[in-house]
């Protein structure tokens, strides 16, 4: 007969199989893994499986400032059943203490470190998270940065830009030899030298805005450019130019560009720095001082060419309503359509950078326009092929056109 | 204070829309209150931000405590002072002898820009685009969760439409800002669908940018019903 406060073979084996699961699992089963203090509503919390297959890497290209992970999420990170809520990053700097770097959302599976240094070397550790508890995965092996001097991620983008270079030079020695290169004509260029003969006969000053953008913005650098061409043929009509800006080094180099011309045209005493003159960084505030200056000195002209944002529209349309011709040109979309409504003449985009080239006639500038025309037919052939190819070898299942597909898109990612 | 400071903001405010019907003493008097004060501003942002935030505490940095109480040191950087000279050497077009040494500067500032936004807008205007643009028209073949085999799926009309467009439109573009060949026979057709494609984005971009600068115009009628003359609540 058996005792009553004798326990059964089967009890004592569930017994013995918990208390061994609570031993094995405590390590990770903790709340605060790091304090190593197991409390008893650390093991009352669900018990999820570790992330797995934590590996570490060094990130290619860069400058010694990333590691890439990554691992296998938790089997319990399952859709609807939601145990795992999301992982959290730890990382040990050259020995140092484990320190918390990230947290991420369920399902997570990669993360990149962008915040290393060259010679340190680190340890990372991935801890599923459940509401309270956390689930570490295993450390990874030591890893240090390291930097790479070249970039071969963007070796198809060299190549190309090399071929687009190379036809720049090349067009540039055809055009020094003194073969003449065709460019087609661009209407509101044609306008230029009539704007200028326009203001000089009606004995008015031209206008010139150059943008609020500073010298570091190409289109800034493109307005500057034609107003190279423009001086020129105002030094050599005699005709008054005024030209506010909003930057200080656009002042200084729309005075020296003026200046420039007005001695090839063997007048420089007829210069002035007055010419150029530095309004306001502030963008309203120039734009006042600007519809200031239109109404009270009504120019014949007005020449807005550069970078422009919400000004656009009330500089245009206050020129407009002084009567003046107005020629503008910028690479701002959202700005280009204001001009087109207000303006006689504009400049879309890239006719505004090939401008320069047409108006000087430079074999430099023409060249180097005739090169980027290359780019252009380069790119036009590669999308028809490209589309074609993408959508014959889907439809009818050519694997030959997908591969050439995948080709040229590999050529062109950047990415 | 505060209630004379929406006084002079609305004073402002109307002095400046007042130029709508013509140009008058109380607009001028608040274009030349806007321009000096904003100059002036500007000036003292550049001068801490610049000159004393990044330049003066870049070479003498100063010491920081961290969340611990720990005292932080931070090394000098002495690239800086690179950008210290072709700042000075800027202002010695002041000096009209040897003025000629500021265009160094402005060479070295050109010229740094045009090859910086060389490749960004190589990589941007053209590989992307590029990139985005080769795509298949009709379908293309995607995993079927039932069969778990891949299947050909036809696009719906929509999607072929949008893939036209953007096909089309990408092309013809190009085809209007190439300029080695007259816009005649049938290039020059393609280049006229081009600027349609061109014009229609900016009609759809202009009334986009008319319906912004309306929310400008409705923050200053605001502040005039509200917060000058509280007719609005």
């Amino acid at each position: 007969m058996r005792s009553r406060s004798s326990i059964s073979p089967g009890w004592t084996l569930l017994l013995v199989t918990t208390l061994l699961v609570c031993i094995v699992a405590a390590p990770t089963f903790g709340q605060m893994p790091d304090d190593g203090v197991i409390t008893f509503e650390d093991t009352v919390q669900v018990m999820v499986a570790a992330p797995t297959s934590l590996i570490a890497t060094d990130h290619k290209y860069d400058d010694g400032e990333k590691i890439d992970l990554q691992w296998v999420p938790s089997i319990d990170d399952l859709p609807g059943i939601g145990t795992v809520v999301g992982y959290r990053i730890y990382r040990q700097d050259d020995g140092g203490v484990a320190e918390v770097i990230a947290n991420l959302p369920a399902k997570a599976n990669h993360y990149r470190d962008e915040n290393t240094e060259l010679g340190h070397t680190y340890i990372y550790s991935v801890a599923a998270l459940t509401d309270g508890a956390e689930f570490m995965s295993n450390l990874t092996e030591s890893i240090s940065p390291e930097r790479e001097w070249i970039d071969f991620s963007k070796r198809y983008l060299f190549l190309i830009a090399l071929l687009v270079g190379g036809a720049v030079i090349y067009f540039i020695e055809i055009a020094r030899r003194g073969k003449k290169l065709f460019v087609r004509k661009i209407a509101g260029l044609e306008a230029v030298d009539d704007a200028v003969g326009r203001a000089t006969e009606m004995g008015r000053p031209i206008l010139f805005i150059p943008g609020i953008q500073d010298m570091d913005d190409v289109q800034t650098l493109a307005g500057l450019t034609i107003l190279g061409r423009i001086s020129k043929t105002i030094a050599d009509y005699d005709t008054e130019i005024f030209m506010p800006v909003s930057r200080s080094l656009v002042m200084t180099a729309g005075r020296e560009i003026i200046k420039s011309s007005y001695q090839t045209a063997g007048r420089p005493e007829k210069y002035s720095d007055n010419m150029v003159t530095y309004i306001t960084d502030e963008q309203f505030g120039y734009v006042a001082a600007v519809d200031g200056i239109m109404v009270r000195e009504k120019p014949a002209t007005v020449f807005l060419l550069g970078a422009f944002f919400a000004e656009s529209l009330i500089l245009a349309e206050t020129g407009n309503y002084i009567g003046a011709i107005q020629i503008a040109g910028t690479a701002r979309p959202a700005q280009l359509p204001f001009f087109i409504a207000a303006c006689d003449f504009t400049l879309i985009g890239e006719e505004l950078f090939a401008a320069s080239a047409y108006l000087s006639e430079d074999p430099k500038a023409l060249g180097s326009l005739k090169g980027q025309d290359v780019g252009k037919a380069v790119a036009m052939v590669i999308i028809v092929v490209g589309v074609l190819a993408a959508t014959m070898g889907q439809a009818w299942d050519i694997s030959s056109m997908n591969s050439l597909v995948d080709i040229l898109k590999t050529i062109f990612s950047t990415s | 204070m505060e209630h004379f400071a929406v006084w002079v903001a609305a004073f402002l405010t109307l002095g400046i829309v007042s130029f709508l019907y013509k140009d008058n003493p109380w607009y001028k008097l608040s274009e030349a209150i806007f321009v000096g004060i904003s100059a002036g501003y500007w000036f003292v942002v550049l001068f801490w931000d610049n000159i004393y935030g990044k330049f003066w505490n870049g070479i003498f940095p100063e010491e920081l405590i961290d969340s611990a109480g720990n005292v932080v040191t931070r090394e000098p950087d002495y690239w800086l002072l690179v950008g210290a000279v072709l700042g000075t050497l800027m202002l010695l077009r002041l000096i009209p002898k040897i003025g000629w040494i500021s265009r160094w500067p402005l060479a070295f500032i050109i010229g740094c820009t045009s090859g910086l936004y060389l490749i960004n807008y190589f990589s941007s205007n053209m590989m992307r685009q590029v990139e985005a643009t080769i795509m298949p028209l009709v379908g293309h073949w995607v995993l079927d969760p039932a069969t778990s085999q891949n299947a050909f799926s036809a696009f719906s009309g929509a999607d072929i439409f949008s893939n036209l467009v953007l096909v089309i439109g990408t092309f013809t573009g190009l085809v209007y800002f190439y300029f080695s060949k007259e816009h005649r026979g049938a290039f020059g057709g393609t280049a006229k669908v081009g600027i349609f494609f061109i014009m229609i984005t900016f009609g759809a971009s202009f009334g986009y940018t008319v319906m912004s600068r309306m929310s400008l115009l409705i923050g200053r009628a605001d502040f005039l019903l509200f917060d000058w003359l509280g007719l609005v609540r």
